[in-house]
Protein backbone atom coordinates (compact mmCIF):
# COMPACT_ATOMS: atom_id res chain seq x y z
CA UNK A 1 0.00 0.00 0.00
CA UNK A 2 2.80 2.68 0.91
CA UNK A 3 4.51 1.01 -2.06
CA UNK A 4 2.07 2.35 -3.98
CA UNK A 5 1.25 5.80 -2.30
CA UNK A 6 4.78 6.66 -3.24
CA UNK A 7 4.50 6.15 -6.41
CA UNK A 8 1.84 8.40 -7.18
CA UNK A 9 4.15 11.20 -5.68
CA UNK A 10 6.19 11.00 -8.87
CA UNK A 11 3.09 12.70 -11.09
CA UNK A 12 5.01 16.25 -11.81
CA UNK A 13 2.09 18.64 -9.78
CA UNK A 14 -0.82 17.91 -7.65
CA UNK A 15 -3.55 20.55 -8.36
CA UNK A 16 -6.60 20.02 -6.67
CA UNK A 17 -6.04 18.43 -3.38
CA UNK A 18 -8.26 17.70 -1.06
CA UNK A 19 -8.82 20.05 2.15
CA UNK A 20 -9.18 17.38 4.91
CA UNK A 21 -7.10 17.75 7.51
CA UNK A 22 -3.31 16.79 6.66
CA UNK A 23 -0.33 17.85 8.60
CA UNK A 24 1.40 21.09 7.99
CA UNK A 25 4.54 18.95 6.32
CA UNK A 26 2.76 16.02 4.68
CA UNK A 27 4.26 14.15 1.33
CA UNK A 28 2.37 15.69 -0.66
CA UNK A 29 3.19 19.63 1.02
CA UNK A 30 6.56 18.45 0.73
CA UNK A 31 6.08 17.50 -2.76
CA UNK A 32 4.87 21.32 -3.81
CA UNK A 33 8.41 22.43 -2.38
CA UNK A 34 10.41 20.07 -3.92
CA UNK A 35 8.69 19.68 -7.51
CA UNK A 36 9.89 22.96 -8.93
CA UNK A 37 13.11 22.49 -7.83
CA UNK A 38 13.59 19.59 -10.64
CA UNK A 39 10.91 18.06 -12.37
CA UNK A 40 8.80 20.37 -12.60
CA UNK A 41 11.37 23.41 -12.91
CA UNK A 42 10.04 26.89 -13.51
CA UNK A 43 12.61 27.74 -16.05
CA UNK A 44 14.37 24.65 -17.84
CA UNK A 45 10.92 22.19 -17.57
CA UNK A 46 8.30 24.99 -17.82
CA UNK A 47 10.79 27.62 -19.35
CA UNK A 48 9.25 30.06 -17.78
CA UNK A 49 10.72 33.70 -16.53
CA UNK A 50 13.93 33.35 -19.23
CA UNK A 51 13.87 37.31 -19.46
CA UNK A 52 15.38 37.76 -16.26
CA UNK A 53 17.09 34.68 -16.00
CA UNK A 54 19.33 36.06 -18.91
CA UNK A 55 19.57 39.63 -17.96
CA UNK A 56 21.39 39.53 -14.52
CA UNK A 57 22.94 36.45 -13.96
CA UNK A 58 26.37 38.59 -14.80
CA UNK A 59 26.98 38.10 -11.28
CA UNK A 60 25.97 35.06 -8.06
CA UNK A 61 24.93 38.93 -5.78
CA UNK A 62 22.24 40.06 -8.29
CA UNK A 63 21.23 36.61 -9.17
CA UNK A 64 20.90 36.14 -5.25
CA UNK A 65 18.53 39.26 -4.04
CA UNK A 66 16.54 38.79 -7.80
CA UNK A 67 15.95 35.21 -6.27
CA UNK A 68 15.03 36.17 -2.66
CA UNK A 69 12.80 39.15 -4.41
CA UNK A 70 10.86 36.78 -6.62
CA UNK A 71 10.47 34.36 -3.49
CA UNK A 72 8.89 37.16 -1.60
CA UNK A 73 6.96 38.08 -4.36
CA UNK A 74 5.79 34.53 -5.79
CA UNK A 75 4.96 33.30 -2.10
CA UNK A 76 3.24 36.49 -0.58
CA UNK A 77 1.33 36.57 -3.38
CA UNK A 78 0.06 33.42 -3.83
CA UNK A 79 -1.13 33.76 -0.13
CA UNK A 80 -2.88 36.58 -0.67
CA UNK A 81 -4.76 35.36 -3.81
CA UNK A 82 -5.15 32.39 -1.94
CA UNK A 83 -6.72 33.76 0.50
CA UNK A 84 -8.82 35.67 -1.04
CA UNK A 85 -10.07 33.54 -3.58
CA UNK A 86 -13.53 32.88 -2.84
CA UNK A 87 -14.05 36.71 -3.12
CA UNK A 88 -12.47 37.27 -6.33
CA UNK A 89 -14.88 37.87 -9.25
CA UNK A 90 -14.30 35.57 -11.44
CA UNK A 91 -14.33 38.14 -14.92
CA UNK A 92 -11.79 40.35 -12.97
CA UNK A 93 -9.29 38.36 -11.63
CA UNK A 94 -6.42 38.39 -13.89
CA UNK A 95 -6.60 42.39 -12.95
CA UNK A 96 -6.93 41.54 -9.58
CA UNK A 97 -4.04 39.54 -9.71
CA UNK A 98 -1.65 41.54 -11.38
CA UNK A 99 -2.27 44.76 -8.80
CA UNK A 100 -1.50 42.67 -6.00
CA UNK A 101 1.66 41.56 -7.51
CA UNK A 102 2.39 44.91 -8.66
CA UNK A 103 1.51 46.29 -5.07
CA UNK A 104 3.95 43.85 -3.67
CA UNK A 105 6.94 44.45 -6.73
CA UNK A 106 6.91 47.67 -5.32
CA UNK A 107 6.64 47.29 -2.31
CA UNK A 108 10.10 44.64 -2.94
CA UNK A 109 11.92 47.98 -5.08
CA UNK A 110 11.41 50.24 -2.13
CA UNK A 111 12.84 48.22 0.07
CA UNK A 112 14.97 47.20 -2.06
CA UNK A 113 16.00 50.95 -2.32
CA UNK A 114 15.91 51.93 0.36
CA UNK A 115 18.41 49.10 2.14
CA UNK A 116 20.21 47.74 -0.71
CA UNK A 117 20.57 50.77 -2.76
CA UNK A 118 23.29 49.18 -4.93
CA UNK A 119 21.89 46.20 -6.09
CA UNK A 120 18.81 47.82 -6.70
CA UNK A 121 20.56 49.75 -9.11
CA UNK A 122 22.22 46.75 -10.75
CA UNK A 123 18.62 44.97 -11.21
CA UNK A 124 17.33 48.31 -12.17
CA UNK A 125 14.39 47.66 -14.28
CA UNK A 126 14.25 44.06 -13.68
CA UNK A 127 12.57 44.28 -9.95
CA UNK A 128 9.46 46.32 -11.86
CA UNK A 129 9.81 43.68 -14.64
CA UNK A 130 9.20 40.58 -11.72
CA UNK A 131 4.95 42.24 -12.11
CA UNK A 132 5.81 39.90 -15.70
CA UNK A 133 7.58 37.33 -14.85
CA UNK A 134 5.24 34.50 -16.06
CA UNK A 135 5.70 32.17 -12.93
CA UNK A 136 4.01 34.48 -11.02
CA UNK A 137 1.07 34.90 -12.40
CA UNK A 138 1.48 31.32 -13.32
CA UNK A 139 1.35 29.88 -10.20
CA UNK A 140 -1.50 32.44 -9.31
CA UNK A 141 -3.44 31.09 -12.21
CA UNK A 142 -2.86 27.32 -11.64
CA UNK A 143 -2.87 26.79 -7.92
CA UNK A 144 -3.21 29.39 -5.61
CA UNK A 145 -7.26 29.90 -7.39
CA UNK A 146 -7.48 26.89 -6.11
CA UNK A 147 -5.77 25.80 -3.35
CA UNK A 148 -5.65 26.89 0.19
CA UNK A 149 -3.07 29.56 1.86
CA UNK A 150 -0.66 26.86 3.43
CA UNK A 151 -0.12 24.99 0.15
CA UNK A 152 -0.13 28.07 -1.99
CA UNK A 153 2.17 29.53 0.62
CA UNK A 154 4.55 26.35 -0.24
CA UNK A 155 4.35 25.85 -4.03
CA UNK A 156 5.24 29.57 -4.44
CA UNK A 157 8.59 29.27 -2.11
CA UNK A 158 9.03 26.02 -4.56
CA UNK A 159 8.62 27.62 -8.00
CA UNK A 160 10.76 30.77 -7.07
CA UNK A 161 13.32 28.20 -5.22
CA UNK A 162 13.78 26.25 -8.60
CA UNK A 163 13.60 29.65 -10.35
CA UNK A 164 16.55 30.75 -8.07
CA UNK A 165 17.91 27.85 -8.21
CA UNK A 166 18.69 27.94 -12.13
CA UNK A 167 19.91 31.44 -11.68
CA UNK A 168 22.36 31.07 -9.30
CA UNK A 169 24.27 28.03 -11.14
CA UNK A 170 23.95 30.28 -14.36
CA UNK A 171 25.42 33.61 -12.42
CA UNK A 172 28.20 31.03 -10.82
CA UNK A 173 29.64 29.74 -13.94
CA UNK A 174 29.21 33.19 -15.84
CA UNK A 175 30.98 35.27 -13.01
CA UNK A 176 33.63 32.83 -12.38
CA UNK A 177 34.19 32.43 -16.02
CA UNK A 178 33.49 35.69 -17.30
CA UNK A 179 35.37 38.24 -14.98
CA UNK A 180 37.19 35.58 -12.43
CA UNK A 181 35.06 36.46 -9.96
CA UNK A 182 32.52 34.91 -6.94
CA UNK A 183 30.33 37.34 -5.11
CA UNK A 184 32.64 39.92 -6.11
CA UNK A 185 36.21 38.67 -4.81
CA UNK A 186 38.95 37.57 -7.54
CA UNK A 187 38.87 33.33 -7.06
CA UNK A 188 41.12 32.34 -9.61
CA UNK A 189 44.63 33.41 -8.73
CA UNK A 190 47.38 35.76 -10.34
CA UNK A 191 49.71 32.87 -11.69
CA UNK A 192 47.06 31.63 -13.53
CA UNK A 193 46.29 34.94 -15.46
CA UNK A 194 50.00 35.02 -15.85
CA UNK A 195 50.56 31.51 -17.56
CA UNK A 196 48.18 33.15 -20.28
CA UNK A 197 44.73 32.39 -18.62
CA UNK A 198 42.26 35.06 -19.95
CA UNK A 199 38.49 35.59 -18.28
CA UNK A 200 35.96 34.95 -21.27
CA UNK A 201 34.46 38.07 -22.03
CA UNK A 202 31.70 36.65 -23.61
CA UNK A 203 30.17 34.77 -20.57
CA UNK A 204 29.02 38.39 -19.80
CA UNK A 205 26.82 39.07 -22.70
CA UNK A 206 23.72 37.44 -22.95
CA UNK A 207 24.09 34.66 -25.18
CA UNK A 208 26.25 32.87 -23.24
CA UNK A 209 23.24 32.96 -20.25
CA UNK A 210 21.53 31.41 -22.88
CA UNK A 211 23.58 28.81 -24.34
CA UNK A 212 24.53 28.32 -20.48
CA UNK A 213 20.37 27.50 -19.63
CA UNK A 214 20.24 25.36 -22.68
CA UNK A 215 23.57 23.20 -21.10
CA UNK A 216 22.07 22.93 -18.00
CA UNK A 217 18.70 21.75 -19.67
CA UNK A 218 20.60 19.24 -21.46
CA UNK A 219 22.14 18.18 -17.95
CA UNK A 220 19.16 17.90 -16.58
CA UNK A 221 17.24 15.69 -19.32
CA UNK A 222 20.07 13.25 -19.59
CA UNK A 223 19.95 12.48 -15.71
CA UNK A 224 16.21 12.89 -15.38
CA UNK A 225 14.54 10.21 -17.42
CA UNK A 226 11.08 11.52 -16.82
CA UNK A 227 11.73 14.67 -18.34
CA UNK A 228 12.67 12.97 -22.09
CA UNK A 229 9.72 13.08 -24.35
CA UNK A 230 9.03 10.40 -26.47
CA UNK B 1 -23.45 36.20 -2.41
CA UNK B 2 -23.31 36.77 -6.43
CA UNK B 3 -19.45 37.38 -6.84
CA UNK B 4 -20.02 37.59 -10.34
CA UNK B 5 -22.68 40.75 -10.35
CA UNK B 6 -21.70 43.76 -11.79
CA UNK B 7 -22.49 45.75 -8.46
CA UNK B 8 -20.13 43.10 -6.44
CA UNK B 9 -17.57 42.96 -8.92
CA UNK B 10 -17.37 47.54 -9.15
CA UNK B 11 -17.52 47.31 -5.13
CA UNK B 12 -14.85 44.74 -4.88
CA UNK B 13 -12.14 46.31 -7.22
CA UNK B 14 -12.43 49.72 -5.36
CA UNK B 15 -11.62 48.35 -2.11
CA UNK B 16 -8.97 46.59 -3.29
CA UNK B 17 -7.14 49.42 -5.50
CA UNK B 18 -7.87 51.61 -2.02
CA UNK B 19 -6.26 48.77 0.37
CA UNK B 20 -3.53 49.03 -1.62
CA UNK B 21 -2.91 52.41 -2.68
CA UNK B 22 -2.87 53.13 0.90
CA UNK B 23 -0.34 50.30 1.14
CA UNK B 24 1.78 51.43 -1.01
CA UNK B 25 1.60 55.31 0.23
CA UNK B 26 2.29 54.57 3.86
CA UNK B 27 5.56 51.96 2.36
CA UNK B 28 6.51 55.26 -0.07
CA UNK B 29 6.31 57.68 2.86
CA UNK B 30 8.31 55.53 5.62
CA UNK B 31 11.48 54.54 3.19
CA UNK B 32 11.88 58.03 1.81
CA UNK B 33 14.10 58.83 4.32
CA UNK B 34 16.41 55.88 3.65
CA UNK B 35 15.94 56.57 -0.10
CA UNK B 36 17.13 60.21 -0.02
CA UNK B 37 20.13 59.70 1.99
CA UNK B 38 21.17 56.79 -0.60
CA UNK B 39 20.92 59.37 -3.46
CA UNK B 40 22.64 61.88 -1.57
CA UNK B 41 25.64 59.51 -0.60
CA UNK B 42 25.97 58.46 -4.31
CA UNK B 43 26.06 61.93 -5.80
CA UNK B 44 28.90 62.67 -3.13
CA UNK B 45 31.14 59.05 -4.30
CA UNK B 46 30.44 59.98 -8.30
CA UNK B 47 32.09 63.40 -7.67
CA UNK B 48 34.23 62.37 -5.67
CA UNK B 49 35.09 59.53 -8.00
CA UNK B 50 35.62 62.14 -11.02
CA UNK B 51 38.88 62.99 -8.91
CA UNK B 52 39.95 59.59 -8.72
CA UNK B 53 39.20 59.32 -5.20
CA UNK B 54 37.59 55.89 -4.04
CA UNK B 55 35.01 55.51 -1.33
CA UNK B 56 32.47 53.28 0.19
CA UNK B 57 29.26 54.80 1.16
CA UNK B 58 29.73 55.35 4.42
CA UNK B 59 32.57 57.19 4.36
CA UNK B 60 31.62 59.32 0.98
CA UNK B 61 30.43 62.44 3.62
CA UNK B 62 33.35 62.53 5.62
CA UNK B 63 35.59 62.55 2.53
CA UNK B 64 33.52 64.72 0.34
CA UNK B 65 33.34 67.59 2.92
CA UNK B 66 37.27 67.44 3.31
CA UNK B 67 37.90 67.26 -0.50
CA UNK B 68 35.36 69.46 -2.00
CA UNK B 69 36.52 73.08 -0.68
CA UNK B 70 33.55 75.16 -2.56
CA UNK B 71 30.14 74.19 -4.10
CA UNK B 72 29.14 77.40 -6.00
CA UNK B 73 26.27 78.15 -7.93
CA UNK B 74 26.60 80.31 -10.86
CA UNK B 75 24.62 82.61 -13.03
CA UNK B 76 24.27 82.70 -17.11
CA UNK B 77 27.38 85.25 -17.23
CA UNK B 78 29.63 83.55 -14.84
CA UNK B 79 28.97 85.14 -11.17
CA UNK B 80 28.20 83.12 -8.36
CA UNK B 81 24.66 83.44 -6.66
CA UNK B 82 25.27 83.40 -2.85
CA UNK B 83 21.35 82.43 -2.35
CA UNK B 84 21.19 79.12 -4.10
CA UNK B 85 22.85 75.95 -2.37
CA UNK B 86 24.74 74.18 -5.61
CA UNK B 87 24.37 70.74 -4.03
CA UNK B 88 20.70 70.68 -3.56
CA UNK B 89 20.42 72.09 -7.74
CA UNK B 90 18.26 69.72 -9.47
CA UNK B 91 19.79 69.33 -13.06
CA UNK B 92 16.78 67.63 -14.46
CA UNK B 93 14.61 70.30 -13.37
CA UNK B 94 16.78 73.06 -13.73
CA UNK B 95 17.37 72.11 -17.72
CA UNK B 96 13.80 72.90 -18.40
CA UNK B 97 14.03 76.45 -17.29
CA UNK B 98 15.32 79.21 -19.79
CA UNK B 99 18.74 79.91 -19.62
CA UNK B 100 18.82 83.06 -18.23
CA UNK B 101 17.48 81.89 -15.01
CA UNK B 102 19.19 78.44 -14.91
CA UNK B 103 21.70 78.24 -12.06
CA UNK B 104 25.30 76.19 -13.25
CA UNK B 105 26.53 74.16 -10.51
CA UNK B 106 30.30 73.69 -10.17
CA UNK B 107 31.68 71.88 -7.37
CA UNK B 108 35.86 72.90 -6.63
CA UNK B 109 38.21 70.32 -5.04
CA UNK B 110 41.26 70.08 -3.80
CA UNK B 111 42.95 66.69 -3.38
CA UNK B 112 46.86 66.05 -2.87
CA UNK B 113 47.55 69.90 -3.70
CA UNK B 114 45.72 69.67 -6.44
CA UNK B 115 43.08 72.38 -7.71
CA UNK B 116 39.74 70.61 -9.81
CA UNK B 117 36.65 72.23 -11.00
CA UNK B 118 33.81 69.62 -11.17
CA UNK B 119 31.02 70.08 -13.35
CA UNK B 120 27.41 67.65 -13.08
CA UNK B 121 26.30 67.23 -16.67
CA UNK B 122 22.75 66.78 -17.80
CA UNK B 123 21.72 65.80 -21.77
CA UNK B 124 19.50 63.16 -23.33
CA UNK B 125 20.72 59.30 -24.56
CA UNK B 126 18.49 57.45 -26.81
CA UNK B 127 15.72 56.43 -24.32
CA UNK B 128 15.97 58.60 -21.48
CA UNK B 129 18.08 60.57 -19.51
CA UNK B 130 22.06 60.62 -19.02
CA UNK B 131 23.95 62.25 -16.55
CA UNK B 132 26.91 62.70 -14.92
CA UNK B 133 30.14 64.47 -13.57
CA UNK B 134 33.74 65.77 -15.34
CA UNK B 135 36.27 67.06 -13.70
CA UNK B 136 38.87 69.58 -15.34
CA UNK B 137 42.64 69.99 -13.98
CA UNK B 138 43.34 73.75 -12.83
CA UNK B 139 44.14 74.87 -16.02
CA UNK B 140 40.73 74.56 -17.09
CA UNK B 141 41.17 72.16 -19.37
CA UNK B 142 42.67 69.03 -19.19
CA UNK B 143 39.99 66.90 -17.91
CA UNK B 144 40.89 64.75 -15.04
CA UNK B 145 37.93 62.23 -14.71
CA UNK B 146 34.72 61.80 -15.86
CA UNK B 147 31.35 59.25 -14.37
CA UNK B 148 28.61 58.89 -16.60
CA UNK B 149 24.98 57.43 -15.86
CA UNK B 150 21.62 56.76 -17.13
CA UNK B 151 18.28 55.50 -16.39
CA UNK B 152 17.66 53.69 -19.75
CA UNK B 153 20.14 53.37 -22.28
CA UNK B 154 20.10 49.57 -23.48
CA UNK B 155 22.05 47.42 -21.67
CA UNK B 156 25.69 46.08 -23.23
CA UNK B 157 25.23 49.10 -25.89
CA UNK B 158 24.21 52.48 -24.34
CA UNK B 159 24.41 51.30 -20.88
CA UNK B 160 28.25 50.52 -21.38
CA UNK B 161 28.56 54.60 -20.83
CA UNK B 162 28.86 53.31 -17.03
CA UNK B 163 31.82 51.28 -17.45
CA UNK B 164 35.44 51.92 -16.76
CA UNK B 165 36.89 51.41 -19.90
CA UNK B 166 34.60 54.13 -21.41
CA UNK B 167 34.94 56.52 -18.51
CA UNK B 168 39.02 56.09 -18.46
CA UNK B 169 38.88 57.38 -21.97
CA UNK B 170 38.22 60.87 -21.02
CA UNK B 171 41.20 61.32 -18.70
CA UNK B 172 43.64 64.08 -19.75
CA UNK B 173 41.94 65.06 -22.67
CA UNK B 174 41.36 68.49 -23.49
CA UNK B 175 37.84 70.37 -23.82
CA UNK B 176 39.48 73.33 -25.58
CA UNK B 177 40.81 72.75 -29.20
CA UNK B 178 44.31 74.09 -30.57
CA UNK B 179 42.03 77.27 -31.51
CA UNK B 180 40.81 77.70 -28.21
CA UNK B 181 37.06 77.21 -28.98
CA UNK B 182 35.00 75.08 -26.44
CA UNK B 183 34.71 72.07 -28.03
CA UNK B 184 34.32 69.29 -25.15
CA UNK B 185 35.37 65.94 -25.88
CA UNK B 186 33.11 64.59 -28.52
CA UNK B 187 32.48 60.89 -28.74
CA UNK B 188 33.27 59.68 -32.22
CA UNK B 189 33.22 56.37 -34.43
CA UNK B 190 36.71 55.43 -36.05
CA UNK B 191 38.66 57.85 -34.13
CA UNK B 192 40.93 55.10 -34.04
CA UNK B 193 42.48 55.90 -30.80
CA UNK B 194 41.28 52.51 -28.96
CA UNK B 195 44.20 53.13 -26.23
CA UNK B 196 42.80 56.65 -25.84
CA UNK B 197 46.27 57.39 -26.40
CA UNK B 198 46.09 60.96 -27.88
CA UNK B 199 44.85 63.51 -25.76
CA UNK B 200 44.50 66.81 -28.18
CA UNK B 201 42.17 65.58 -30.35
CA UNK B 202 39.41 66.30 -28.37
CA UNK B 203 37.64 62.82 -28.87
CA UNK B 204 37.66 59.52 -27.64
CA UNK B 205 36.31 56.57 -28.96
CA UNK B 206 32.58 55.77 -29.04
CA UNK B 207 30.80 52.40 -28.39
CA UNK B 208 29.62 50.29 -31.33
CA UNK B 209 25.88 49.91 -31.76
CA UNK B 210 25.12 53.37 -29.24
CA UNK B 211 25.72 55.96 -31.64
CA UNK B 212 22.75 57.83 -30.60
CA UNK B 213 24.03 57.69 -27.41
CA UNK B 214 27.69 58.73 -28.00
CA UNK B 215 25.81 61.52 -29.52
CA UNK B 216 24.11 62.28 -26.14
CA UNK B 217 27.38 62.44 -24.21
CA UNK B 218 29.23 64.31 -27.01
CA UNK B 219 26.07 67.05 -26.67
CA UNK B 220 25.99 67.07 -23.33
CA UNK B 221 29.28 67.60 -22.45
CA UNK B 222 29.18 70.61 -25.17
CA UNK B 223 26.19 72.24 -23.82
CA UNK B 224 26.92 71.89 -20.10
CA UNK B 225 30.50 72.89 -20.37
CA UNK B 226 29.81 76.17 -22.41
CA UNK B 227 27.86 77.05 -19.53
CA UNK B 228 30.99 77.65 -17.45
CA UNK B 229 33.04 79.14 -20.24
CA UNK B 230 32.40 82.88 -19.07
CA UNK B 231 33.05 81.83 -15.57
CA UNK B 232 36.58 79.67 -16.39
CA UNK B 233 37.37 82.79 -18.45
CA UNK B 234 37.17 85.23 -15.38
CA UNK B 235 39.46 83.15 -13.59
CA UNK B 236 42.13 82.67 -16.36
CA UNK B 237 42.30 86.64 -16.60
CA UNK B 238 42.43 86.77 -12.87
CA UNK B 239 45.14 84.72 -12.51
CA UNK B 240 46.87 86.16 -15.14
CA UNK B 241 46.92 89.80 -13.36
CA UNK B 242 47.99 88.15 -10.38
CA UNK B 243 50.75 86.14 -11.83
CA UNK B 244 52.84 89.56 -12.57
Amino acid sequence: MAAKKEKKQDKPIVLFVNEEKEPLLSKKNIALVTDPLNDNNPITVQVLGICSALAITVQLKPALVMAIAVMAVVASSNVIVSLIRNFIPNRIRIIVQLVIVAGLVVLVDLILKAFAYDVSKQLSVFVGLIITNCIVMGRLEAFALANGPWKSFLDGIGNAAGYGIILVIVAFFRELLGSGKLFGFHVIPEEVYQMGYMNNGLMLLSPMALITVGLLIWVQRSRNRKLIEK
Amino acid sequence: MDTNSNKYTFIFSIIMVVVIGVLLAFAAVSTKGRIDKNVRLEKMQNILLTVDVQTDREGAEKLYNQIIKEQLSLKEDGTVDESVDAFNINLAQELKKPVNIQRFPLYIAENEGQKYYIIPLRGAGLWDAIWGYISIEEDLNTVKGAVFDHKGETPGLGGEITTEWFQQQFQNEKIYNANGELTGVQVVKGNNDLAGTRKDDNAVDAISGATITSKGVSNMLAERLSRYSLYFKNIKSNLAIQKP
